[in-house]
């Protein structure tokens, strides 16, 4: 039914004003039929207008949306076939979770045996077979959440839009419905859209990720490409955390004044007497700072002529006593010299 | 002295909850349950009509005097007349409890909400008098009917039996326009109270999900704000079935229940038998209520 090559949402110059605010400027984005994509972003970034406009609740100031070829800038929600799980999930408290389920099938006239049959299914999909009869009161959070997701799937849409669906669970349960959620986008084969500031999540579960920054777009690519090489220094400190260098710092090590970011983990921490690969960067430093968090270890190492940089180290061989005893001594730090992402200035 | 005063209270949360209950407690069952039930007793005793005396003995003699059709048509007059104003008013409020609930900025929020209850803040008398010169055949609204070229539209209706009259101040149709018009606020305020409880994203999942307006209207937002609509409907059907300065000042001489009662306790001396008319709307209400249970009134609550 939908042509492969094209588009499932496309993106062609959109912006949305708010007054005087630019939500969200000139946006470009082609999402790929099939995809799992997530808007990454801290808050006021414009990723959820973006969603919101992909779903109809908002229009563009200017700029058209296409889905799959069709645009759909200006029809009202109830024509797109686009469904959302929203973050508070919305569910409806009057009813019960199968006529919740069934609700888009309801204002469609399906026949009720046929609502019946299929919020079954529904149920089934999300593995809360059985609590068709409760009300969305009684359910926990992450039940609610399921509840919401068989809801918007039950029209099957060409695209599901997910609101930060995850925000209001708790760690553990939120890492089952990542892997959840994922599993679920395989099964049914439908292109979600998944809107988030939390970059790990993003990280873990995307084909591909838009990072957004006050209404623009820094970065499309996958996890790897955003993670491994941001392209500007926003990228690669919302994603992960990252030593930039830059200045005098950076002519020191490489050479040449540029400015460059280094992921702290691919920095190795040697003692002074190491001898540094030579396909590796490579200063000496004095370990300032020691914290000790269990699975790793963050070094604040000083760099001899100013300038400082963070090393994270697993706790492999390491205990406590161990590493807290590097503290004040002397370090050489190398690393290799493709771990590093220029960007400009 | 006052810090140990307050260690105490503080240590023996209950006993503050009583002293702050207590109060009003006491005023409602002595007070508001106490009264209601003087009336219940009242309107089991008679009038001995050649006395003219109340004989203070049980007898159902006074309530079979309400199924009189005199009587009856009273109550009916009245039920209908409430159920009117009450219709009416929902439709008029709905609309304007939901733009300013949904639409409405917060400051504009603030002077509507002002202005839906500014008629609240002049006597409810000087209103009821300044209608009945809005109405009166020498009157604004007669006179703006005749700019517009409808007098006979007016004549028309004026001239329908039962609801009709010589002008529209002397007519049900005013009277009904008045009731609608003072109880308003009443219907508006806790429709707008249940709108603004129901999360916008709601409605966004219901039009997401393919419902067209009228559908999300119908499925989601009447049934999460019906329970406001049946709250203020409680003030308007209750208010007009027991208001008696309205009948008294606009409409014909036919009598409305306050009227009645009004008359009864009044002129005729006949105590049981205004007791025994006031239970009537009484049981009306008890019985309206129990069907708005029954379509689910309460459940969102």
């Amino acid at each position: 039914m939908t042509n492969q090559s094209m588009p499932a949402i496309k993106f062609e110059r959109v912006s949305r004003y708010f007054g005087d605010v630019r939500a969200v400027d000139e946006a470009d984005i082609e999402i790929r039929d099939g995809e799992f994509f997530s808007m990454l972003g801290p808050s006021g970034s414009g990723k959820t207008t973006c969603l919101r406009m992909i779903a109809g609740f908002d229009r563009p100031t200017s700029g058209h949306i296409y889905l799959y070829g069709q645009d759909v800038s200006n029809l009202p929600p109830y024509e797109r076939d686009v469904n959302t799980v929203f973050q508070d999930y919305a569910l409806f408290p009057h009813m019960s979770v199968a006529d919740n389920i069934a609700y888009g099938l309801m204002v469609k006239n399906v026949a009720k045996a046929e609502r019946i049959k299929r919020a079954d299914e529904m149920l089934d999909l999300v593995q809360l077979s059985g609590f068709g009869a409760r009300k969305p009161s009684q359910l926990s959070g992450g039940q609610r959440q399921r509840v919401a997701l068989a809801r918007a799937l039950i029209n099957h849409p060409k695209v599901l839009l997910l609101d930060e669906p995850l925000g209001a669970l708790d760690l553990k349960l939120r890492q089952q419905m990542q892997i959840e959620l994922k599993a679920i986008q395989k099964r049914v084969g439908i292109t979600f859209i998944f809107v988030t500031h939390d970059q790990e999540e993003a990280l873990t579960m995307s084909d591909r990720i838009a990072l957004f920054n006050q209404g623009k777009i820094e970065q499309i690519g996958t996890p790897s490409e955003i993670y491994e090489h941001p392209i500007s220094k926003f990228v690669a400190n919302f994603v992960g955390t990252s030593n930039l260098v830059s200045g005098d710092v950076a002519k020191r090590i490489t050479g040449t004044e540029i400015t460059f970011s280094i992921r702290p983990e691919k920095i190795h921490l040697g003692s002074i007497n190491d001898k540094a690969p030579s396909d590796s960067y490579t200063s000496d430093g004095t370990v300032r700072d020691v914290i000790y968090l269990g699975l790793y270890t963050r070094y604040h190492v000083e760099l001899d002529g100013g300038g400082d940089l963070v090393v994270i180290e697993q706790n492999l061989k390491t205990t406590s006593m161990d590493v807290l005893k590097i503290k004040g001594q002397r370090a050489r730090l190398h690393w290799n010299k493709e771990h590093i992402s220029k960007m400009g200035a | 002295m006052l810090q140990r005063l307050s260690t105490y209270f503080y240590l023996r949360p209950k006993l503050v909850l009583w002293l702050l209950l207590g109060p009003p407690l006491a005023y409602m069952f002595v007070v508001y349950l106490g009264s209601l039930f003087n009336l219940l007793v009242n309107s089991f005793y008679y009038l001995e009509p050649f006395t003219g005396l109340i004989v203070r003995e049980f007898t159902l003699s006074t309530y079979a005097r309400i199924f009189e059709p005199a009587n009856l048509e009273i109550l009916s007059r009245t039920t209908i007349m409430a159920t009117a104003v009450t219709l009416v008013d929902a439709l008029i409020a709905f609309p304007l409890a939901y733009f300013i609930a949904r639409y409405a900025s917060p400051k504009l929020k603030t002077w509507l909400i002002i202005a839906v209850t500014i008629p609240l803040w002049s006597s409810y008398l000087v209103r009821v008098y300044a209608w009945k010169l809005i109405l009166a055949k020498e009157g604004i609204l007669s006179w703006f009917i005749n700019l517009l070229g409808l007098n006979s539209v007016l004549d028309w209706l004026l001239s329908i039996e039962g609801i009709g009259g010589s002008s529209l101040a002397l007519s049900p149709i005013g009277m009904f326009i008045v009731f609608a018009y003072i109880w308003l606020p009443y219907m508006i305020l806790p429709i707008q109270t249940a709108l603004e409880r129901v999360p916008h994203s709601l409605v966004e999942a219901s039009s997401d999900l393919g419902a067209k307006p009228l559908q999300t209207f119908q499925t989601v937002l009447l049934p999460l704000a019906f329970p406001g609509v049946v709250a203020g409907s409680i003030f308007t059907f209750s208010l007009t079935l027991g208001d008696f300065i309205i009948p008294l000042s606009l409409g014909n001489s036919k009598f409305f229940v306050g009227q009645a009662v009004y008359s009864y306790q009044g002129t005729a001396g006949d105590i049981p038998l205004a007791a025994a008319m006031t239970m009537g709307p009484v049981v009306i209400m008890v019985i309206y209520l129990l069907i708005a249970r029954r379509l689910g009134a309460f459940d969102a609550l």
